[in-house]
């Protein structure tokens, strides 16, 4: 893991050249996809479903293999890279969180660190500091279950599992996407600010603009498994392509494109 | 022959009797346990194999017990009159429940939770001990138990190739037409069943609520 910190000191975090993955059926999910992000951004992959925004963030665990191309992170050839020390280096929440409901909050929190067998003082200050910082008092809730935590807590959670070891990158499936809308944007607020402050690079999956527009540094839309563009907010609103319009119309209600945002 | 009387002449037996019918159906679930779990986890990921294994397990379960002694009995090395004879066949029928239940619990554990222990970076050894097999023990647990209340069941079948256990008592009895002994069988044989059945039912319940 200290490898992987090392490895970002420069260039890119995470860059795809010319990657294409296939089902073994040959179906393809993504082809010839280039996209390089920049240490300390947050990269949004924005597309419909099944656009193949899942199967990419899937490509930079190794949770799927790469059927043709190069995947590069730090700088190093992904399978180059263990997977067990690749993994470690991620923080990775998902839409529903996937918490382990056997375990307490504490223990879910502290699965890294014990992984990586830090001491168990350091693991429980750690855990404390984590929850701290995503807003839920340690004392309330440590010993908690899952089951007895609401969605917008249990993705808190999710994100506290996922910082616990520091780890530079931080991977995102939706995390926010089957919240309440209050909650969704309470969440998306303080995790802006969160992300500023800690300056991980974040890839960041949603199908819905209005948090890509929010959240991201830039925004890669995919479409049918295959790269439209990357835009910084702004030029996503102005930007040409169809694709790209098909969302930023889905942004206002009345029908007038302009406004939006 | 008051009960009374009958009890103090056959105590002593009755408890050996108890005590090999629990030998047997223990060594039997040992040995279920020992091919059913590790062979279960294997199968979970290997749909066509499980398809064919657990297939087999049940044609096995539906071979009338009486019948499976028999076919052992002629078989070498493991065959012929006695325990052993009765515990191979006594390991085949707990097999299916142990077998399905490991498939289908381990199947059952939400594949996001699966996925996030992944993603965080557990080798597949730690996901299977840390995050399946807890999650899985509910539906693990009920396997056992069918297994176990069927065992202690088919094991007084046992007796009949000299297999010993209560099962003695009961077919003793039966040719006796003496009801005091095949009770003497069957009583403890029912309270083996019921008390083996709440106790791991008690596991179960307490291994779902964590």
């Amino acid at each position: 893991m200290s490898s992987l910190s090392d490895g970002l000191q420069s260039g890119y975090a995470v860059e795809f050249r010319g990657t294409s993955y296939r089902l073994p059926s040959g179906a393809p999910l993504i082809s010839g996809l280039n996209l390089a992000i920049s240490r300390g951004e947050t990269l949004i992959l924005l597309g419909r479903s099944g656009s193949g925004k899942t199967t990419t963030l899937k490509l930079i665990n190794r949770l799927l293999e790469a059927s043709a191309g190069e995947i590069l992170v730090s700088g190093r050839e992904i399978r180059t890279w263990n997977p067990i020390e690749l993994r470690r280096g991620m923080g990775y929440v998902i839409q529903d969180a996937g918490l382990f409901p056997h375990w307490t909050v504490e223990r879910n929190v502290g699965l890294v660190p014990t992984l990586e067998g830090w001491p168990r003082e350091r693991i429980l200050a750690r855990v404390n500091e984590m929850l701290a910082l995503v807003g839920l008092p340690p004392e309330e809730f440590a010993n908690r279950r899952p089951s007895g935590l609401s969605g917008g807590q249990k993705q808190r959670v999710g994100v506290a599992r996922a910082l616990a070891a520091d780890p530079p990158i931080l991977l995102m499936d939706e995390p926010f996407g089957a919240l309440d809308p209050i909650t969704r944007t309470d969440l998306q607020r303080e995790f802006r600010a969160l992300a500023k402050r800690l300056q991980k690079t974040i890839v960041f999956v949603t199908h819905d603009v209005r948090e890509a527009l929010f959240l991201g540094t830039r925004i890669a839309l995919l479409d049918q498994g295959s790269l439209v563009g990357i835009y910084t907010p702004s030029e996503f609103l102005k930007a040409s392509e169809p694709q790209v319009h098909a969302f930023a119309a889905s942004l206002d209600v009345d029908g007038t494109h302009e406004g939006a945002q | 022959m008051s009960w009374y009387e009958f009890l103090l002449r056959t105590h002593t037996e009755i408890l050996e009797r108890t005590l090999e019918h629990i030998l047997l159906v223990a060594a039997s679930m040992s040995i279920a346990l020992a091919i059913g779990l590790p062979l279960g986890i294997y199968l979970v990921t290997r749909a066509a194999l499980q398809r064919w294994v657990i297939g087999a397990a049940n044609v096995v379960q539906t071979i009338p017990s009486l019948a499976l002694f028999g076919f052992l009995i002629p078989v070498p090395w493991i065959g012929g009159i006695g325990a052993s004879t009765a515990i191979v066949a006594l390991s085949l029928y707990a097999l299916l429940p142990i077998l399905r239940n490991t498939c289908i619990g381990i199947a059952e554990v939400d594949p996001a939770v699966v996925e996030s222990a992944r993603s965080m970076g557990m080798t597949s050894r730690q996901v299977l001990w840390q995050v399946q097999l807890p999650l899985a023990a509910p539906v693990l647990l009920a396997g056992v138990r069918v297994a176990t209340a069927m065992c202690i069941g088919v094991t007084t079948i046992a007796a009949a190739i000299g297999a010993g256990g209560l099962g003695v008592f009961i077919f003793r009895g039966l040719a006796m037409v003496n009801n005091q002994v095949i009770l003497a069988g069957a009583i403890p044989a029912a309270c083996l069943a019921i008390a083996a059945d709440a106790g791991l039912g008690y596991f179960q319940r307490s291994s779902a609520r964590r």
